[in-house]
C-alpha cells in the first residue's frame, strides 16, 4: 500500500484525512482507488479523462510522478497544487 | 434591499444595499479562488457560482445562503475521450420548464439539469455536432456564453459561443442549426467571410416581451434580429465603436438595448477615457450616450461579457456593471444617472442582481 498525503482542500472532501493508505501499482491506480473511497475528490485531481490535471503536482517520495509512475508498497504520494497562478 | 452578485479574479463578493444608500460587501466567498459567474434562480431562491481553480478545474457549486456552506453540483464533466477537459463554466441560465437549469462552457458545451442544479448531463446533440473539430476558440476559449431563452416554450433556444457563432433548436436542444446569416466577420479575410463558422459572438440577449427579437454584442458589430435568430442586421451606427462585451436589455420595452462599448479588438478599453453606457429604444436606430455620475475622464476600463445586469425594467430599471479595474457601477434609473456601488474589489468577471 502507498500512503497518500492531502492538504487542503483535497484533505477536507477526502473526509479530514491527511493521510490514507491506498491500493494501486501506479500514480493513476491510487488516485482512481482515492476516487472511489472518498467520491467528494473525483473531478479535482483527475480530470475526466483520468488525467492529472495541469496544474497539480504529484510527488512519489522526492520525484515528480506521472500517472503511470509505479508505486512500491512503502512509497508516499504526495499531492500538491503547483507553483503557480497571479 | 438589492443584492449584487459580483465574481472576481479572487472570490465572489455578495454587495447589498439600494441604489441611493450605497452597497457594502455582505459576504464573501471562494477567497482566492476565479468566480467566472455566479446567479440566483429567482424559482428557487437557489445561488449558484461558476469556479475555475487554477488547480482543481471548472466547478459549479449551489447554495441556499451565499455565505454559509456551499455544495457542488455534479455531472459537469465531458466524455472520458474527449480530447481536453472541461475548461471552464462561463453561464448558468434558468429554463422553462420547472427544474430546468443551462450551463454553457468551454469547450463550447452544454449542459442541462433537469432538479434544479444539482445534477447535470452533457447535451449530446450539441456535443456531437459534425462540424465541431473545426470549430476555433476566441481568445477567451470556445466559450459557450449566451443561451437565450424563448419565454413559455422550452422547446426553442438560441446559444451563442465564440467563437462558433449562434445556434438554434426548436426541439428542447435535440436537433441544432446555424443561426449566423447576415454577421460580418471582418477579422477574417474577405474571401474567408462568407461561408466561414468562425463567428465571434460577444453577448446575445432575446427580447422577452417579443421572442423573436434578439440583440447581439459581436466581436466588431452590434446586430438585431426580428427572424428568432436565423438573421441579422448591423445596428451599430451611432455607436462610438461597435466592439464590445455585456449587453442588457430592458425586459418591457423589445426596442431597448444597452451596450458598453470598448475601442476596439486590439485596444479593450473604454473609449476617450470615458466610461459611457450606450442605450438605444428604437430596436438600433439611433444610440444615446448614459454617463451621468461615470468616469468621465482618464478611465480606460475593460467590462467584460458577463459583468452587466439589469434589475427590474422600465424607468426605474437597476443597471450594474463591474470593471477589470475593481469598480462596480450602478443606476437605479434606467441609466440615466449612475452611482460606484464599489471600488477596489479584485478584477471583476461577472456582475448579476440576486
Amino acid at each position: 500500500m502507498a500512503l497518500v498525503r492531502l492538504r487542503a482542500p483535497l484533505s477536507e472532501l477526502a473526509g479530514g484525512c491527511r493521510e490514507l493508505e491506498l491500493d494501486g501499482a501506479t500514480v493513476a491506480e491510487v488516485l482512481q482507488a482515492l476516487e472511489r473511497e472518498h467520491p467528494g475528490v473525483k473531478g479535482w485531481i483527475l480530470d475526466e479523462r483520468g488525467s492529472i490535471r495541469e496544474h497539480i503536482n504529484v510527488f512519489v517520495n522526492k520525484e515528480y510522478g506521472r500517472e503511470q509512475t509505479a508505486l512500491g508498497p512503502d512509497d508516499r504520494v504526495h499531492i500538491l497544487p503547483a507553483i503557480s497562478g497571479g | 434591499m438589492t443584492e449584487l452578485l459580483v465574481g472576481t479574479k479572487k472570490g465572489l463578493f455578495v454587495l447589498q444595499g439600494e441604489p441611493n444608500a450605497g452597497f457594502e460587501v455582505g459576504a464573501r466567498a471562494f477567497a482566492g479562488e476565479p468566480v467566472e459567474y455566479a446567479m440566483r434562480d429567482a424559482r428557487t431562491g437557489r445561488y449558484f457560482a461558476c469556479v475555475t481553480s487554477a488547480f482543481y478545474g471548472p466547478k459549479l457549486f449551489f447554495t441556499d445562503d451565499p455565505s454559509g456552506e456551499w455544495e457542488q453540483a455534479q455531472g459537469l464533466e465531458l466524455p472520458e475521450d474527449a480530447e481536453k477537459p472541461l475548461i471552464r463554466l462561463w453561464t448558468v441560465t434558468v429554463g422553462e420548464e420547472d427544474g430546468l437549469v443551462y450551463a454553457g462552457g468551454d469547450p463550447g458545451v452544454l449542459f442541462e439539469s433537469h432538479d434544479g442544479g444539482l445534477n447535470w448531463e452533457l447535451n449530446q446533440a450539441f456535443w456531437e455536432q459534425p462540424t465541431r473539430p473545426e470549430w476555433n476558440p476566441g481568445a477567451g476559449g470556445m466559450c459557450l456564453h449566451s443561451v437565450a431563452t424563448w419565454p413559455g416554450d422550452p422547446s426553442r433556444l438560441a446559444l451563442a459561443i465564440s467563437a462558433v457563432g449562434v445556434w438554434l433548436s426548436d426541439d428542447g436542444g435535440q436537433t441544432w442549426r446555424y443561426g449566423n446569416k447576415g454577421l460580418y466577420p471582418r477579422y477574417l479575410p474577405e474571401e474567408a467571410r462568407e461561408d466561414t463558422i468562425t463567428l465571434c459572438v460577444h453577448n446575445l440577449h432575446r427580447a422577452p416581451s417579443r421572442p423573436e427579437r434578439l440583440f447581439m454584442q459581436f466581436h466588431g458589430g452590434v446586430y438585431r434580429s426580428d427572424d428568432s435568430g436565423e438573421s441579422w442586421e448591423s445596428i451599430a451606427e451611432g455607436l462610438p465603436s461597435d466592439f464590445g462585451f455585456p449587453m442588457v436589455l430592458d425586459p418591457a420595452d423589445p426596442d431597448s438595448a444597452y451596450v458598453i462599448p470598448l475601442v476596439a479588438d486590439m485596444d479593450r478599453v473604454t473609449p476617450d477615457g470615458m466610461v459611457r453606457v450606450y442605450e438605444t429604444r428604437d430596436a438600433g436606430a439611433s444610440w444615446t450616450a448614459r454617463g451621468d455620475g461615470l468616469p468621465a475622464d482618464n478611465a480606460y476600463l475593460t467590462i467584460l461579457r458577463q459583468a452587466f445586469d439589469r434589475d427590474g425594467s422600465g424607468a426605474g430599471m437597476g443597471l450594474y456593471f463591474g470593471a477589470t479595474s475593481g469598480d462596480v457601477f450602478g443606476s437605479g434609473d434606467a441609466g440615466a444617472t449612475w452611482f460606484t456601488a464599489a471600488t477596489k474589489l479584485p478584477p471583476v468577471h461577472s456582475v448579476r442582481v440576486a
